[in-house]
């Protein structure tokens, strides 16, 4: 295994699709060349031509729409918004029509697309540029959606993502870019859709998440060791399809939960995986569910008040305590 | 601070209790936890402890007197408090019948109205809501503080806390709290299953083979959902032959090898003061094959058939006046020799009406054995909710035929009746079947 950069795991992901398959191509703002706004597509205008690495105009909705009717007549598009803050101006080919197509036409026609791009905060980008969009696009059936948080979950679920015949959502982390991991090189390394990973093992609680938050959980378990208590970390990696077995399992290990996300709490991803914890491993609870969101505000641009409002390391070990009855 | 003594429900089906015996007199002083007086309820004579300190300023009830669970019987206060509210109030209250207090007996004089400023929320008396002390297994002797309950009688308690003290037989209104809000969690049922673990029933005698520790963790309770069809079989049996459809399955087993092996445990063991029993023997088969057929090992429970991942074996008593059915916990796990002394032990203190709840409740099969008394063959009546019930009869010297020939051999009727919602015929000949081979040949207990 290589140790490589979270975008040089993507990048390497659309490399070997790109090679593998001819019908895969990638279209976006500034991803060809300029490299990418966040030089996840380095060196793919080159190797690939303007055919497979297509600049856009800034229009959201435009190329979106092309590339659900590329995918429609049979090619792989993989579309990338620069973050999905801007993917809000094209959620109606998004949602309208790549998640409907295979059923609306009786299955006539599939949808075989990648939308691809930072979600959430990075420092100081204000309340427009800040938000983490997951549960927004979790919401649609039809939709598949992953949130990949090391590199190595990033080339897996990426080219996993490209692979599959249904409209796929990757939603990945402007903080996370940079982050190194071990990744393995083989080509044919894909992560399944709806299978998730528990990050680190433990006994006493388990801390919940998916995406740029599983490293807020990771913090908080090292904290909690120190406390004594060893904390289980789930990483979904799946938003869409959800793994329920896995969310048992650790349920069933350890009788209480913590869900860290860093969307907000009303109408959250959390609030979903609470949902199914109570209704299907209720007899395994020896406390509520708690939940560690973003605070119920649009994210603010001051830097004290940003950290505030993000879920934090000690809001964490804070309610893992509680669910413990510390 | 004066104190209501009420009587208690000392055990899971007392409705009313006898005094038996004063163990002290108007004007002694008493402390917290001080045993005040013996009571006979349905099952035993149990000890009825103080809840609070003072002096014993007043007995409503003579030996030999009964009361209704709930019902005032003395008022314990300090020595020149007045009690003469309390005075007036007890006894109607005693007349009142069991709508009282239960098992939360701290009542004060502050909810006699006087004091109401010094009222707490935790001491309040609670109503025993319906169907609560029908099962309150852990209630009696033990001095374990109730579970703060909610003002509708709940006790407040994690879903998991539920399962764990349904699972293990534990009332939850006998577990402490230490959640939020008195809430029972997990912890506490373990504090709790460990301490009734480390403190066996006094006067207890040592049983001859080392003590069985029990895992931690308690049983393991697998819910199967009923289908449609077990529903109808359910319902139709239950219109045709009342609320527990029983059959009776009849098997003869040889006996030869198991006499055999008998004789030869006891003449190793004699030594140790080890004599088994036939029926210790049979309790141990028993066990065995219910761990191999889980679907015997089983409880009716409407919507769903609870199959029990431990096997705690009832064996029936007779006693004085009747009988009582002490339990063998976890009988597939212990040896014969434990199960014999064990059976030996608990038979003994039944004789004395010295049982603890805990220790005639909680069977998941009985086995009932009156071949001592010469009869052939019965059919014995199921013990709900257990699903089936082994009658046992004597070993006889029958004619046989064994591979063409006539020859005597030691033959043993036994008649297992079965509950039909939960057990059908092929499933209970299946159980016969596992337990005549190992009866036959005990060796295959091993297997």
């Amino acid at each position: 295994m290589a140790v490589m950069t979270y975008r040089e795991a993507l990048n390497q992901a659309l490399v070997e699709e790109m090679e593998r398959d001819p019908d895969v191509f990638l279209m976006g703002e500034e991803v060809g060349v300029y490299n990418g706004a966040y030089k996840v597509s380095r060196g793919l205008l080159d190797r690939f031509g303007d055919m497979r690495v297509v600049d856009t105009p800034i229009t959201e909705l435009g190329f979106a729409g092309l590339g659900v009717g590329a995918a429609m007549v049979g090619l792989r598009p993989v579309i990338e918004f620069m973050t999905f803050n801007f993917s809000l101006l094209a959620l109606d080919q998004v949602v309208n029509s790549a998640a409907k197509l295979h059923y609306m036409s009786g299955g006539q026609f599939k949808c075989p697309i990648v939308f691809r791009g930072p979600t959430g905060a990075a420092l100081q980008l204000a309340a427009q540029h800040s938000q983490a969009l997951e549960a927004t696009y979790a919401h649609f059936p039809g939709l598949k959606l992953v949130t990949p948080a090391t590199p190595a979950d990033a080339k897996g679920l990426l080219k996993a993502a490209i692979r599959d015949d249904d409209p796929v959502v990757v939603m990945e982390g402007e903080l996370l870019y940079a982050i190194k991991g071990e990744v393995p090189e083989d080509e044919d390394f894909v992560i399944p859709l709806g299978v998730a990973d528990v990050k680190r093992e433990g006994t006493d609680v388990s801390i919940i998440t998916h995406g740029k938050m599983l490293h807020v959980a990771l913090q908080a378990a090292a904290q909690l060791e120190k406390e004594g208590v060893q904390a289980e970390v789930l990483d979904l990696r799946s938003l869409r399809p959800l793994d329920v077995e896995s969310i048992e399992a650790t349920i069933r290990k350890t009788n209480r939960a913590v869900y860290l996300e860093e969307g907000w709490a009303y109408g959250g991803i959390g609030a979903q995986i609470v949902s199914l914890i109570q209704e299907e491993f209720f007899d395994y609870l020896d406390a509520p569910v708690l939940r560690v969101t973003q605070v119920d505000v649009p994210m603010p641009y001051n830097k004290g008040l940003e950290k505030m409002a993000k879920p934090s390391v000690d809001r964490v070990v804070a309610a893992c305590n509680k669910v413990l009855y510390r | 601070m004066a104190t209501k003594v009420h009587m208690e429900a000392l055990s899971p089906t007392m409705e009313e209790g006898q005094v038996v015996r004063w163990l002290k007199q108007e004007g002694d002083s008493v402390s917290e936890g001080d045993v005040l007086a013996e009571i006979e309820t349905d099952k035993a004579t149990m000890e009825l402890v103080s809840r609070g300190s003072g002096v014993l300023r007043k007995r409503f009830l003579k030996e030999g007197d009964t009361a209704p669970v709930g019902a005032v019987i003395a008022i314990v206060a300090g020595p020149d408090e007045d009690i003469s509210g309390l005075l007036q109030e007890a006894p109607d209250e005693a007349e009142g019948g069991a709508e009282g207090a239960g098992e939360q007996t701290q009542e004060s004089l502050a909810q006699v109205g006087s004091m109401a400023a010094e009222e707490s929320p935790d001491r309040r008396p609670t109503p025993v809501p319906p169907g609560i002390d029908e099962t309150r297994a852990a209630g009696g002797r033990v001095e374990r503080p109730a579970a703060p309950t909610e003002e509708d009688g709940r006790v407040k308690a994690s879903p998991l806390a539920r399962r764990l003290a349904a699972e293990a037989g534990l009332e939850l209104s006998s577990v402490k709290g230490t959640g939020p809000g008195g809430r029972v969690i997990r912890r506490d049922i373990e504090a709790a299953l460990a301490a009734a673990e480390r403190a066996p029933a006094p006067e207890a005698p040592k049983p001859a083979a080392p003590a069985y520790a029990p895992p931690a963790a308690v049983a393991e309770v697998e819910e199967v959902p009923v289908s449609q069809m077990r529903k109808t079989i359910a319902k139709r049996l239950v219109t045709s032959i009342g609320p527990v459809p029983t059959f009776y399955l009849t098997i003869e087993v040889d006996m030869r090898r198991l006499l055999e092996v008998r004789e030869r445990v006891n003449a190793r063991l004699g030594e140790r003061g080890v004599k088994t029993s036939i029926n210790d023997y049979i309790v141990k088969a028993a066990a065995e094959a219910l761990r191999r057929h889980p679907e015997v090992n089983a409880s009716w429970g409407e919507s769903v058939i609870r199959r029990y991942g431990r096997v705690h074996i009832g064996v029936a008593v007779a006693v004085e006046d009747g009988l009582i059915t002490p339990v063998v916990r976890d009988a597939d796990r212990k040896g014969v020799a434990q199960i014999s002394a064990e059976i030996r032990e608990l038979a003994g203190r039944a004789r004395e009406r010295k049982l603890t709840p805990e220790e005639y409740t909680g069977a998941t099969f009985s086995v009932s054995n009156l071949g001592m008394y010469g009869i052939d063959e019965f059919t014995a009546i199921i013990n709900p909710p257990e699903a089936a019930i082994l009658a046992v009869g004597r070993v006889e010297e029958k004619v046989v035929v064994e591979d063409g020939e006539i020859v005597v051999r030691p033959r043993m009727r036994v008649t297992m009746s079965c509950d039909h919602r939960v057990i059908d015929g092929a499933t209970g000949a299946r159980f016969l079947q596992t337990l005549k081979d190992f009866l036959e040949e005990p060796m295959m207990m091993l297997a």
